[in-house]
């Protein structure tokens, strides 16, 4: 469904994304980890439209969307959400996910009435009428769900819905996006919290320095010894296996 | 319960809009000071110039500092086209709207095509109209300069209509003529604003008032968005610009396109309640009667000070950015939900 090849962004001088490759097939749930810093919300800005590659090209659908604008990109059915959200303040909750419910409808009775059900798929039927700038940490990652799914995509791109959300509070996103999946949409999501990571994707991507290190199922990426390096640093793996033989 | 505690809201607004639109119908036949007709008149001016800008400003949150382009350039196409070429005020006015527009359109696709926001939107706006300010005081060929443009009053009441000028237009005419003229143009301003609350483009132009990134994530083109809401802002000011010089029958290069008129409208729109329908209204409605007050209580003490006022509503404008930047419709509507909350309480 979404075809990443190869595509560099460059800040000035700065590689912020090198030459990463990445294929997103329908119905799957992808994850792309990596360390602070490594370049994973460039690569979505760049995928979503919000930033041109410098190089590469982005396929959606067997359609070049390389260097297209987000709304365009929005109509063909790709969304993002931001890791830091975004709601629209002076709104409420359920006029913010209208607004996202107008990309495919264009009656205002029409666009409030389908808000209600998406706001009731991912638990915000409380808050409805609350102005969206009163909301905590967990009510706002919920509405920037929300209103990505009002565009009725086909992929969905999350960036970190669940940080800064508590244990209980990540269960309850892990189960919504389960059922987002299930619902039809394919997803890919950057995420720090290991722990959804292993349990929601069926292949994740590690990015380190902007580029793609490695690609498997999520186990087989938990003990690639690249990925243990990228996170705990050059050698780790080494140390880590002595140690264990030492143990044993 | 109390009959306010059981009306819907929506209901409420719809009778007391009912009320509003009435009551400002009727004036004319209820109240015969001319002073008075005069005071009501100029308020709805403002209020239609404030609407004007509260549609970029206000929903868009494109505050403009040069709204009197778009008055200004309506202004002076009606006054000149009739002036010169002898062209019926009715014909004029469509010219008038679309000259005001088109002028909207350039302005805005260079603001906007490059990322201009905030301050530098505001400057850019400034700037367009200082520059049509000192253009229409130097081209003295197209513009007849500083002097202005006199229009001939139509003294023959039969040919008031066709002229659309009320001074001799009959005994009603010639008193609420202008009142309805402005008040029609002012309801037109309404009808848009309202739009604006019940539409996906009203919608979607308050998104991208409240964060162009996320709005453009979710499928909106903020270009394109911001293109209309100028146009349709210039549009409605463009009316005022008509009324102005229909009114008085002149226009100058101060008038038109002078600061006056640029800060009226977003005096009306922002001590009103910007992104409201009836911010503007109630905005101008409180600065005239504030004028009014200070040029009585202070002209009383100080004698004729022109420009005290102004100093006075400096004041004014700080203390309702920084305390109520909702406006006084965030206050009405802050008192009225204690209001509701104390007898629902009360009742219970």
């Amino acid at each position: 469904m979404l075809d990443v090849s190869s595509l560099t962004k460059r800040f000035g001088g700065l590689v912020a994304v090198n030459g990463a490759s990445l294929t997103v097939n329908e119905g799957e749930i992808v994850s792309l980890i990596g360390p602070n810093g490594a370049g994973k919300t460039t690569l979505f800005a760049t995928i979503a439209g919000f930033l041109k590659p410098n190089e590469g090209s982005v396929v959606l659908d067997g359609q070049d969307i390389t260097g297209h604008k987000p709304h365009e990109i929005c109509r063909r059915g790709m969304v993002r959400t931001f890791q830091v959200v975004k709601p629209f303040a002076g709104l409420s909750v359920r006029e913010n996910i209208a607004v996202g419910a107008h990309t495919r409808i264009a009656g205002r009775e029409e666009a409030l009435e389908f808000a209600g059900k998406i706001a009731a798929h991912v638990g915000l039927t409380p808050l409805l009428d609350q102005s969206a700038g009163d909301l905590t940490v967990a009510g706002r990652k919920r509405i920037e769900l929300a209103r990505a799914l009002a565009t009725q995509p086909k992929l969905l791109l999350l960036d970190e819905v669940m940080a800064g959300l508590n244990a209980t509070e990540i269960l309850e996103i892990v189960e919504i996006i389960q059922q987002i999946r299930d619902s039809g949409v394919t997803i890919l999501l950057i995420e720090h919290v290991m722990q959804a990571v292993m349990k929601l994707s069926d292949r994740a991507y590690v990015l380190n320095y902007g580029e793609i290190i490695a690609e498997g199922s999520p186990v087989e990426i938990a003990h690639d010894p690249k990925v243990v390096e990228a996170y705990l640093g050059h050698g780790a793996s080494e140390r880590m296996k002595s140690a264990g033989g030492a143990d044993a | 319960m109390s009959m306010l505690t059981t009306m819907s809201t929506g209901n409420m607004q719809r009778i007391g809009w009912a009320v509003l639109i009435g009551a400002l119908l009727a004036a004319p036949f209820a109240i015969h000071s001319g002073r008075w007709m005069e005071f009501i008149e100029l308020t709805l001016f403002a209020a239609l110039l404030g609407q004007g800008w509260n549609i970029l400003g206000g929903y868009g949150g494109q505050y403009s500092f040069g709204h009197a382009l778009f008055f200004g350039t309506a202004a002076y196409l009606q006054a000149l086209l009739q002036y010169k070429l002898g062209w019926s005020p009715w014909l004029t006015l469509w010219i008038a709207i679309g000259g005001s527009v088109a002028v909207a359109a350039f302005v805005g696709f260079l603001s906007f095509r490059y990322g201009l926001r905030g301050s530098y939107f505001a400057l850019v706006t400034l700037a367009f109209a200082e520059a049509f300010h000192v253009l229409s005081r130097s081209l003295v060929s197209v513009t007849e300069g500083g002097r202005g443009v006199q229009l001939p009053l139509n003294q023959d009441p039969e040919q008031a209509l066709a002229t659309f000028q009320f001074t001799f237009a009959g005994p009603f005419l010639s008193e609420a003529g202008y009142y309805y003229t402005i008040l029609i143009f002012l309801l037109i301003g309404f009808a848009v604003t309202g739009w604006l609350n019940h539409s996906r483009f009203g919608a979607q132009l308050q998104a991208v008032r409240e964060d162009e990134d996320a709005a453009s994530a979710l499928g909106i083109d903020p270009f394109r968005v911001k293109m209309s809401a100028i146009c349709l802002s210039a549009g409605v000011t463009s009316l005022a610009g008509i009324y102005y010089v229909q009114k008085f029958l002149f226009v100058d290069p101060g008038i038109a396109y002078g600061p006056g008129k640029s800060v009226e409208a977003l005096f009306a729109a922002i001590i009103g309640g910007v992104g409201t329908v009836l911010g503007p209204l109630l905005g101008s409605a409180f600065i005239h009667i504030v004028g009014e007050f200070a040029k009585e209580t202070i002209g009383a003490m100080l004698g004729d000070r022109p420009g005290v006022d102004l100093i006075l509503f400096g004041i004014i404008l700080v203390l309702m950015l920084a305390y109520m930047p909702r406006g006084l419709v965030g206050l009405v509507e802050l008192l009225w939900r204690k209001l509701i909350t104390k007898r629902g309480g009360g009742n219970a």
